[in-house]
């Protein structure tokens, strides 16, 4: 064989420069949020009146206050910090849990039979409805803060994971018998790389489901220090409106940094042989 | 690993009497005897839906027929599937590497095996690209030289070329022919295209529709190397329409 009769295909290349590039890539999302800080500006000053202002602070007032008032932020990044670690050691065990399970679903269908319909049970019950009763078997400090973290993000880990474990195709399959590949070779050479862009699929969404799970197991598991779901209690409680608005922002930056930095890895670990079809952050 | 070719006395790949009867009751082949030997290119010929991809299935041992017996050299057969199978997160060269890795080859071994292989199939300068950015034809390349890292001395192709386009097939037909006459295995190919049947092969099998059985043999007589225009000579026009009509018979 000899002949090479067609060429790859390829990304195509772009006539654009890389200032256009970024242009395209930040103004859209950039002209959208200069629109909605102006609209968020109207309603402030505008619809309410002064009395009424407490609902939505101005953001220049909110960034003053919340961010560049020294007791408030240290505050705030304190509060930041421990539900970070909350979030991140929820997520660690859940994805210890899940991909174990995962793993033991994947490798027999009569386990995957019998854990399955209780994963989806567990996914059912409303946190509300079990804090309670978390509360009675963990205490009310940072145990059980993870514990409702574990409960909220474990669920995609689990389907995902499994999914990709069994997305392998057949051939592929047929491959690794025809040359008597053992379970733990077809596991590591196959399934599991196979696994990976649905690995991180889960993942991404468990993470951002971790932030939230340590904010709403803050917001009831108080003792110890407070994190972001303590802090929005007292603010709400007290009607600071702008130390509230700042929790809150920093609350969604911690689950946009979580969710990007798992895309970033997915980059790493898939990009060069996977089109993942995905949000870009 | 080579005493086991030994065994065999009358061909490279015998089947003899193979029944095989699914589970469901669905029966798919019915007492199917022919040996391909070193050095022939068999082609089976049948409608879709035949059994002919289960034939090879049962050669290779991914399936145990329900009766007769099969003798082959399972360690070193080429087989290409239909899909070329790639594994998407690996290189080109890690694919062909495959079968010498989950074989316990040593690794400049498999290197080298790798390389000839590639080499051989055209896809020099293509080592380090992913699936994902080859053609079709350049993927069922990859397949073929997956395979032939395994130096095999019997060669199973399951309808390899159905998914590539008309040009691209008379090449890699054309390539698949200089790998048989380079190489020397054994073929046994699968295929419902009556032209890449006779133009491929030493022998035609025509199969019957379910439950499969071979109702006819030919033997082509054109020299090797053949050339594409073969395709337009009168004779093998001639030998075409008479497969083309045992295969019209085989339907009903």
């Amino acid at each position: 064989m000899t002949t090479t009769d067609e060429t790859p295909t390829g990304t195509p290349a772009t006539g654009m420069s890389r200032a256009e590039q970024l242009a395209r890539a930040t103004l859209p999302p950039l002209t959208l949020g200069l629109t909605l800080i102006g609209f968020w500006y109207y309603v402030s000053y505008i619809v309410l009146e002064d009395k009424r202002r407490f609902l939505l602070r101005p953001i220049h007032q909110v960034i003053k206050v919340g961010f560049l008032d020294a007791d408030n932020r240290t505050e705030e990044l304190l509060a930041l910090w421990s539900s970070t670690r909350i979030a991140l050691i929820g997520l660690s065990i859940a994805i210890s849990i899940g991909f174990t399970l995962a793993i033991l679903m994947s490798q027999a269908k009569i386990v995957e039979k019998a854990i399955f319909p209780y994963m989806v049970t567990l996914q059912a019950i409303p946190i509300l409805a079990v804090v309670p009763l978390i509360s009675f078997w963990f205490g009310t400090g940072a145990t059980s803060r993870v514990v409702v973290c574990v409960m909220i993000s474990l669920f995609p880990i689990i389907v995902n994971t499994l999914f990709g474990l069994q997305s392998a195709e057949q051939g592929a399959h047929d491959l690794f018998t025809l040359h008597h590949a053992s379970r733990m070779t077809r596991l590591r050479k196959l399934m599991f790389p196979a696994a990976l862009p649905a690995i991180f699929a889960g993942l991404r969404i468990s993470a951002g489901l971790s932030v939230i799970g340590a904010i709403v197991g803050d917001f009831f598991f108080g003792k110890g220090d407070a994190g972001i779901g303590q802090l929005l209690r007292r603010h709400a409680s007290r009607l600071n409106g702008e130390e509230l608005l700042a929790s809150v922002i920093l609350s969604s930056l911690l689950g946009v940094v979580v969710f990007g930095f798992f895309g970033w890895i997915q980059k790493r670990a898939t990009g060069r042989w996977h089109d993942t079809i995905s949000a870009e952050v | 690993m080579g005493p086991t070719n030994q065994v065999l006395t009358d061909g490279s790949l015998a089947f003899d009497g193979i029944d095989m009867v699914f589970p469901d009751g669905t029966e798919a082949l019915r007492d199917i005897s022919f040996t391909v030997n070193k050095g022939e290119f068999v082609t089976v010929v049948g409608p879709s839906g035949c059994g002919k991809s289960t034939l090879l299935k049962i050669a290779s041992g991914l399936l145990e027929p329900t009766g007769g017996s099969v003798s082959v050299d399972r360690d070193h057969l080429g087989y290409v599937f239909q899909d070329a199978t790639l594994l998407q997160w690996r290189t080109v060269r890690a694919n062909v590497e495959l079968f010498s890795e989950l074989n316990d080859v040593p690794i400049a071994e498999r290197r080298q095996l790798a390389q000839e292989a590639i080499d051989l199939v055209g896809l020099k300068g293509f080592e380090d690209h992913y699936p994902k950015s080859l053609s079709g034809g350049m993927k069922m390349r990859c397949s073929l030289a997956r395979s032939l890292t395994l130096k095999p001395p019997v060669f199973l192709f399951d309808e390899p070329f159905g998914a590539v386009d008309e040009i691209t097939r008379e090449h890699l037909n054309s390539e698949t022919q200089q790998l048989f006459l380079r190489e020397g295995f054994a073929g046994l190919f699968i295929t419902h295209s009556i032209s890449e049947a006779v133009f491929l092969s030493t022998k035609v099998l025509v199969m019957s529709a379910r439950p499969g059985q071979i109702v006819a043999e030919f033997d082509v007589p054109f020299d090797y190397p053949r050339d594409p225009s073969l395709r337009f000579d009168p004779d093998f026009a001639e030998l075409s329409g008479k497969v083309s009509v045992e295969l019209r018979g085989s339907h009903s």
